[in-house]
């Protein structure tokens, strides 16, 4: 092959990120609807007529109707202001419970992939084990045991979450830790720390970005299984809560498993779009196009 | 006289991101029924393109121009129907690759992988052509062919894999080989053992060998005329002995230049300065007139014709239409 | 032999899975140890009893005992498959989960055969036809699907198929009403399993077809694709008998690793249809707060999913001979 097809670039040369970003059309609208939805489910709680919680807010299970778009749930409340509520939950756990996942998957796949040796060893232990236990059961055991509430919900996401982003880092690492421009920063007198969190990381991080917006819908798939089991926080409104209420009355209220589960799988399917669009952005390959 | 393998005007344009590439733009050659002909030129000359044009087994992006054409024998190979082109590859004309460890399917035996080369071309059942495959086996002199028959690529030597390719090759008894590089990827020692199987093999079974190689010992030794590649262009043609006395083309003569030989010491290892042209971004006029020793103010304005000379020789240069 | 060299690496395998399952027994401990308040209310699941059952539960896990001498004595139970008793169902836990293994099984074999099935099917076609229409649409309705969870497709299948068109039952694995035995009994059965095996197929399926379809594009430019084609091979038979094997093994690899997704799966389309299988079963211990049981299934179905892994390790090396002959 002559040389010139050979587009081997890291993001710094042709086509900018975005403009990449945006020649995958489903994932611009992918990020139309993620952008739409953040900003429904900060400014739509404050805008919506009724209180999610209030009970006197319309009839119970009123069917969709011009005063509740939604219709309301068993208890009289209005489904739509529950929903926009329930999707900053789902979404505001999304985000934390991956960053806490990346966070951790970071530094053990740094610490791993750039010292090898024994270390390296102990931690792809640490990270099988992690991995072959279900992530779901382990959090619904964790959660079962330790109490429902945000917080352990959170954590025991993350906790079920990082070995993944750590395996990729890790392999960034090992590919990267022997390549010249490391050797180079180090016969200069660099320090561990700096050679790791200066020169590779942010070579290595490319992946993980990929990887870390997608664990957002996983995330959120998680927290809304286990609101769905009855293992969710019973003093939030997670869109799962309510698909879990709507298990007794849906037969005669369609409207209850119908909305929040819509607005979950789109905000989900928003985020999926967005971590593909992202893989076109970071994969070499799809300069050759 | 009547040609093997006739191709004229053959261009091939990559289609990438930032524009079109020409490849291969222009190439003519020829090989005759039985000739050993190579082609030379450095990495990224469009060599293997065109060997990959002429078996028409191009990637996607790549695209041969219509008005090309490409006879072998009487049939004209450009536009012919896929299944027809089908039949044509492996049985007519066959292809060895540069690399035996990726070339070979990993999780397909030995043994298969040959019967399927003659099986495709013609009615028999899988078990019907295995003796045929065997016998390919022991031709190309692999030790106990009857065991390696049911071995896996990843049991073989380098050496021994191309061996297995250059049975797929012949198992259908082509008339034309192409080569693509077929020692590159082995040891210096294996090249030798390798090479002179391929010419013992061509010879047992008449069929034309097309070289295609950046080893100008390699050309020295086992081919009769050498077409020399440049920049995606034929800059040289000329046979095998020729081409080494007197090269015509300053390309060539630097390339010779730079080749190092048992045959006498150099002080200094010369190589040719410079890199070879951009593809999407070419120079005005002569192509090698960047790097070339001999080159004049005029060479940059106009685009060198090949020319025919004396002895069927050709060379594409300026310098060459003073002399008569 | 491959035949030696294969059962060589299975066992190879096998031992190397047996630590893990003791790190999970010893999850299971700690686990016990660490919640707030009383192991002992762990042990009984919340459920009222007596003082004798009590004091034989203290002597059984060594209580009184220091810590190291408990994990020993809850080591030496968990190898006799002894994973404690449910005061609520008043059965031994292992028997309990035992019984409800068989719907479970069986929803996740059929899920699993179909979707994987279909998901490579699909996938070897898209592949062949990048990017034409088809290909998109199927990709998008694949992605759309990965999305959604599983519960709630379960809901809308449910809602539309059963309970508005009434073309299958609501729930559980059986009707009241249905034969006891023999053909009619099976078609009841079947009846009631499309319904659950649908829903639980798709988020499988859509994983399937989307990594059958890259991978096979991804092998499809590999260098021995060239030779085939060389060789005069036809593009039919080079997707199906040159790709499509070597594409088989990281997919092969997927769908093992996906049984623990696939388990998790499982717990939530059983409590959506009610099918009396282990995932319902959890659902119900986590409602009533049934320790034991919630335990005694985190340690089986862990186990399972190890063994899955391992099965899935033994068919890799089936398939690439290069991981056998080290």
């Amino acid at each position: 092959m002559t040389q010139v097809a050979n587009a081997e670039t890291a993001g710094t040369r042709g086509p900018g990120a975005w403009t990449i970003f945006r020649r995958n059309r489903l994932s611009t609208l992918g990020f139309a609807i993620l952008v739409l939805l953040l900003v429904l489910s900060v400014v739509g709680p404050w805008l919506s007529t009724y209180s999610p919680t209030d009970t006197t807010a319309g009839n119970p299970l009123e069917s969709p109707n011009l005063a509740h778009l939604m219709g309301t749930d068993e208890l009289g409340r209005d489904l739509l202001s529950r929903v926009l509520v329930g999707i900053r939950v789902s979404l505001i756990v999304g985000v934390i419970a991956a960053a806490v996942a990346t966070l951790l998957g970071i530094t053990v796949g740094s610490v791993a992939g750039f010292f090898t040796g024994r270390v390296d060893d102990v931690l792809m232990r640490v990270t099988e084990i992690f991995q072959v236990i279900p992530r779901f059961f382990l959090a619904v055991v964790l959660v079962a045991f330790f109490g429902a509430n945000l917080i352990n919900i959170i954590l025991a996401i993350s906790l079920l979450s990082w070995p993944e982003l750590a395996r990729i880092v890790r392999a960034e690492f090992l590919s990267l830790r022997s390549r010249q421009f490391v050797d180079a920063a180090r016969v200069a007198g660099a320090s561990t720390l700096f050679l790791i969190f200066v020169e590779i990381l942010p070579n290595a991080l490319m992946p993980v970005v990929v990887n870390a917006t997608l664990q957002v819908g996983q995330a959120m798939l998680l927290e809304a299984g286990l609101s769905y089991l009855g293992l969710g926080d019973p003093s939030q409104i997670s869109l799962g809560l309510m698909l879990h209420q709507a298990q007794q009355i849906m037969r005669t209220a369609w409207w209850s498993t119908l909305f929040p589960g819509l607005f979950l799988a789109l905000a989900v399917l928003a985020i999926n779009l967005v971590g593909d669009g992202l893989n076109d952005v970071f994969s070499p390959r799809s300069r050759e196009r | 006289m009547s040609h093997l393998l006739k191709v004229r005007n053959l261009v091939t344009r990559l289609r990438t991101e930032a524009a079109d590439v020409t490849a291969v733009d222009n190439v003519g050659l020829s090989v005759k029924p039985g000739e050993s002909v190579a082609l030379v030129g450095e990495s990224g000359c469009g060599k293997s393109m065109t060997a990959l044009s002429l078996m028409r087994l191009l990637p996607p992006i790549a695209e041969i121009d219509p008005k090309s054409s490409i006879r072998l024998n009487d049939t004209e190979l450009v536009d012919l129907a896929p299944d027809r082109m089908k039949s044509v590859r492996g049985s007519r004309m066959a292809m060895i690759f540069q690399d035996p460890m990726t070339f070979l399917n990993p999780v397909m035996r030995i043994g298969d992988q040959i019967v399927e080369a003659i099986a495709v071309h013609g009615k028999n059942s899988y078990a019907d052509c295995a003796p045929q495959a065997l016998e390919a086996l022991k031709r190309v002199k692999i030790p106990a062919p009857e065991v390696v028959f049911s071995y896996y690529p990843h049991q073989l030597s380098g050496g021994m894999r191309q061996r297995v390719l250059i049975a797929i090759a012949i198992s259908c008894n082509p008339a034309l080989l192409i080569a693509d590089e077929p020692t590159t990827a082995l040891d210096v020692t294996i090249q030798a053992q390798v090479m002179d199987l391929l010419s013992e093999l061509r010879h047992e079974l008449n069929s034309a060998l097309l070289l295609i190689t950046h080893d100008l010992g390699l050309v020295a030794e086992y081919a009769e005329r050498v077409y020399v590649m440049y920049a995606g262009q034929i800059v040289e043609e000329a046979p095998v002995d020729e081409l080494f006395q007197d090269p015509k083309h300053p390309y060539t003569r630097a390339l010779l230049r730079s080749s190092l030989s048992v045959e006498h010491r150099v002080e200094a290892f010369e190589t040719i300065e410079g890199n070879p042209p951009n593809l999407s971004a070419l120079p005005g006029g002569c192509r090698f007139r960047p790097r070339c020793r001999e080159a004049v103010e005029s060479c940059g304005h106009r685009f060198p014709d090949l020319l025919e000379l004396s002895g069927q020789r050709k060379a594409r240069c300026f310098l060459l239409e003073e002399r008569p | 032999m491959a035949a030696t060299h294969l059962l060589i690496y299975a066992l190879r395998r096998i031992l190397q899975a047996i630590p893990l399952i003791f790190v999970i027994i010893i999850i299971n401990f700690f686990l016990i140890h660490s919640a707030p308040g009383d192991p002992l209310d762990v042990l009984t699941g919340n459920m009222e009893t007596t003082e004798e059952y009590i004091e034989q539960l203290r002597s059984e896990f060594g209580l009184d005992r220091p810590l190291i001498e408990q994990l020993g004595l809850y080591l030496f139970k968990a190898v006799q498959f002894d994973l404690g008793y449910s005061l609520r169902y008043r059965q031994d836990v292992i028997d309990l989960i035992l019984s409800r293994l068989p719907p479970t099984l069986l929803l996740m074999g059929t899920a699993l055969v179909l979707s994987s099935g279909l998901g490579i099917l699909l996938g070897v076609a898209a592949a062949r036809r990048p990017y034409s229409f088809g290909d998109n649409a199927m990709t998008f309705v694949a992605l759309a699907s990965y999305s959604m969870p599983v519960f709630w497709l379960g809901q809308i299948l449910l809602l539309v198929f059963a309970l508005h068109l009434a073309w299958f039952p609501v729930q559980g694995m059986y009707s009241l009403r249905a034969p006891n035995q023999g053909f009619g009994r099976l078609m009841d059965l079947l009846h009631h399993l499309v319904l659950p095996a649908a829903t639980y197929s798709v988020y499988h399926l859509t994983l399937i077809f989307r990594l059958t379809r890259v991978k096979m594009q991804e092998t499809m430019t590999l260098d021995y694709i060239t030779t085939a084609r060389a060789k005069g091979v036809s593009e039919r038979r080079v997707a199906w008998r040159h790709a499509l094997p070597n594409t088989m093994m990281p997919v092969v690899t997927v769908i093992g690793l996906n049984f623990g997704f696939m388990l998790a799966g499982s717990v939530l389309t059983e409590t959506v249809f009610a099918w009396p299988g282990t995932g319902r079963l959890l659902y119900e211990a986590i409602m009533a707060r049934d320790y034991p049981v919630l335990l005694g299934l985190f340690t089986v179905l862990s186990i399972m999913v190890i063994a899955a892994n391992v099965i899935t390790d033994v068919i890799y090396a089936l398939l690439d001979p290069r991981v056998v002959y080290k």
